[in-house]
């Protein structure tokens, strides 16, 4: 028997863990916290709240790459939705950006699965068309300006905050439950599983696998335009040229952290968005260190390939290989 | 005409024909001048794009190159500027810092059995990381060498200047084509594109060849970096930031296959070539603005992959997506 990952995720957890221990032990106030104008703050906190948005694109991400798939635009996506949300804050309604928002990330997410699903083009290559189009069309709406809004019910969803706790952090929670509710509650997290595995065995089975392929690439474009919301709010603008950029490789990398593998079947939505905050704490615990930002990039180099070295079907092999021969001895 | 040609033979007359709508449109367009200019903007992502069609044409991705150009440019500068190095010798020993990186890569492609979409995912956080570390600011390369090339030229008639940073473009895909179109090595690369388990039955050793594919291609990138520091004369760890893209990009646009196994050198330039026209266009017309680039690039790489699309699917073979790598 090769070892796996646990599915309950110890590894993950225990990472993560880890990484705030070396943090508090970096930065003896890192678990400080403090409430002010009705909202906690502090180092912890601050992981939670900066870890959202790719925490948001990991919950959609996952679920395409269970699908065997990649979605490479969310980041564009982001672009396109801070792009609009801002654009409509000053003369309309806060839930009315929201609602165009996310319409605007699910007919994103819709033109991907079409291409995926019914086109057959590879993911990988489907999506890259939109990543490079789409910071193209953010532009196109914030006329190439860097779009300032004034609304405080907008900023609100950034910075703002529910019973104390960050409106990002609420955000997240909450599209987590109800990603959590709509794929385990239900049979799809079974099929989407399915479609991942074999789709053609799944077909054959009787599961309708192009549209599940269809809904998650919708469901991701949502989640990446919530995110973008949450970044536009944050900053009270929209910066098409730089919002969400290279988060789409974060959003992946979160996921892969989280035990899911690229080769599509299982997968875990919860430790997909511990893997963004294991990403975020590192991030936060770079900097509190002292060291300089740069070492990130080095950092996250090393952390994919000790995750690939996990992952790698040769390895595997090898474990199994080596495994019943330790059981006799 | 045979079916293998026809993707290239569209591209061609997609550029040929935009061309033309460009030339009757501005009454300048058709000169030695805009030609010559479109090869010099272009010449480092040429380059890449060489690289980059061996590594699509053997079925796999290379995300790294951009990051590579940007480690390049900061080590150039750096070595020249700061540890008093000879131009020529940090030439020769960035390509094989280059060399060794990719060769790293694609062992790690072919032993581990990794989506090489991933692998060089990790090479591009670590290329940029590394330029980062050394630098983040953008330093001015003032060596004799630089100067030189950058002052050189052929001239044409029409004004044209054929610049070096071209030629060594030119010549990068008159190699490669030979390389891919010519040698065992080449024949190789479209074998394990075509069916990596068929071409392991066949008898050839696919890991020197995948790890040959990912050497070229950053050797290139490496190559491609020198150029990139000809052309805007500094180094600077956040050069051509997202270029993978646009390679990746003019690659298809030139007709080849993302799925592995089929395209050529010849359809990567005229794709290469298109990519620079949109960008031409634009800053002729004026009015328009650069992000119009992106949108037309986006549309273009669709028409192109759905072309592809229906033409695998006139060939009989099933979409890419279930069946990866269908033995022809």
């Amino acid at each position: 028997m090769p070892i796996r990952l646990p599915r309950a995720g110890t590894a993950q957890i225990a990472a993560f863990l880890a990484i705030l221990a070396i943090n508090w032990m970096v930065s003896p106030q890192f678990f400080d916290i403090r409430l002010q104008d009705g909202r906690l703050f502090g180092s912890i906190i601050d992981v939670f709240n900066r870890g959202a948005p790719v925490a948001l694109l990991a919950i959609g991400m996952v679920l395409v790459i269970a699908t065997r798939g990649i979605d490479l635009s969310v980041g564009a996506v982001m672009a396109i939705a801070g792009a609009i949300a801002a654009s409509l804050a000053d003369s309309q309604p806060v839930w009315v950006c929201l609602a165009a928002a996310l319409a605007a990330g699910a007919v994103c997410g819709l033109w991907n699965g079409l291409l995926v699903a019914i086109f057959g083009i590879q993911p990988i290559v489907a999506t890259l068309i939109l990543m490079v189009a789409g910071r193209g069309i953010a532009q196109l709406i914030t006329e190439g300006r860097i779009v300032t809004f004034a609304s405080p019910d907008l900023a609100a969803l950034g910075g703002g905050a529910l019973l104390g706790v960050p409106m990002p952090v609420v955000l997240t929670a909450i599209a987590l439950i109800v990603t959590l509710a709509l794929v385990r509650g239900t049979a799809l997290g079974l099929m989407i599983e399915a479609t991942g595995a074999n789709a053609r065995a799944s077909r054959l089975a009787g599961i309708d696998t192009t549209a599940m392929t269809v809904a998650v690439y919708v469901w991701c474009g949502i989640c990446a335009a919530l995110a973008g919301v949450v970044a536009a709010a944050d900053i009270r603008g929209a910066d098409a040229n730089n919002a969400g950029l290279w988060l789409e490789l974060d959003a992946i990398l979160a996921v892969v952290i989280g035990g899911t593998s690229l080769f599509g079947g299982r997968f875990s939505i919860p430790l997909a968005v511990v893997g963004a905050l294991i990403i975020q704490a590192m991030n936060t615990g770079i900097l509190l260190s002292g060291y300089r930002p740069e070492l990130n990039l080095v950092v996250k180099a090393m952390v994919v390939l000790a995750v690939l070295l996990i992952q790698s079907p040769r390895l595997a092999d090898i474990r199994a290989y080596l495994s019943p021969r330790r059981a006799r001895s | 005409m045979s079916r293998r040609h026809l993707p290239v033979a569209v591209t061609t007359a997609v550029f040929l024909a935009g061309f033309l709508f460009c030339s009757l449109q501005f009454e300048n367009f058709a000169s030695t001048r805009v030609v010559m200019n479109l090869l010099t903007d272009n010449a480092f992502l040429g380059i890449l794009a060489v690289g980059m069609t061996f590594v699509i044409i053997s079925g796999g991705i290379d995300l790294s190159v951009g990051s590579v150009i940007g480690f390049t440019t900061i080590f150039l500068a750096l070595a020249i500027g700061s540890w008093g190095m000879p131009p020529l010798i940090a030439f020769v020993l960035v390509l094989a810092i280059c060399a060794a990186f990719g060769a790293t890569m694609g062992a790690l492609i072919h032993h581990l059995e990794m989506p090489p979409f991933i692998v060089t995912l990790a090479g591009m956080f670590l290329a940029r990381g590394a330029a980062f570390l050394m630098s983040t600011e953008s330093i001015p390369i003032d060596a004799e060498l630089y100067s030189q090339i950058a002052s050189f030229s052929v001239r044409l008639p029409g004004g044209g200047r054929l610049r070096i940073i071209a030629m060594i473009m030119l010549a990068t895909f008159l190699v490669g084509g030979l390389l891919l179109h010519f040698t065992r090595f080449g024949t190789n690369v479209y074998a394990l594109g075509g069916s990596r388990s068929a071409t392991t039955l066949m008898g050839v050793r696919t890991g020197p060849t995948t790890i040959a594919v990912y050497m070229l291609s950053s050797l290139l990138a490496g190559l491609s970096g020198i150029v990139f520091s000809f052309y805007t004369g500094a180094g600077y760890s956040l050069a051509a930031v997202g270029v993978e893209l646009d390679t990746i990009a003019a690659v298809v646009i030139g007709g080849t296959l993302l799925t592995g196994g089929a395209g050529t050198i010849f359809g990567t330039f005229v794709g290469l070539l298109i990519m620079g026209l949109i960008q031409t266009y634009i800053t002729f017309d004026g009015t328009l603005s650069s992000w119009w680039a992106k949108i037309a690039t986006g549309m273009l790489l669709f028409a192109f992959i759905a072309f592809q699309q229906m033409m695998s699917g006139l060939s009989g073979r099933l979409p890419g997506r279930l069946v990866a790598r269908t033995p022809k």
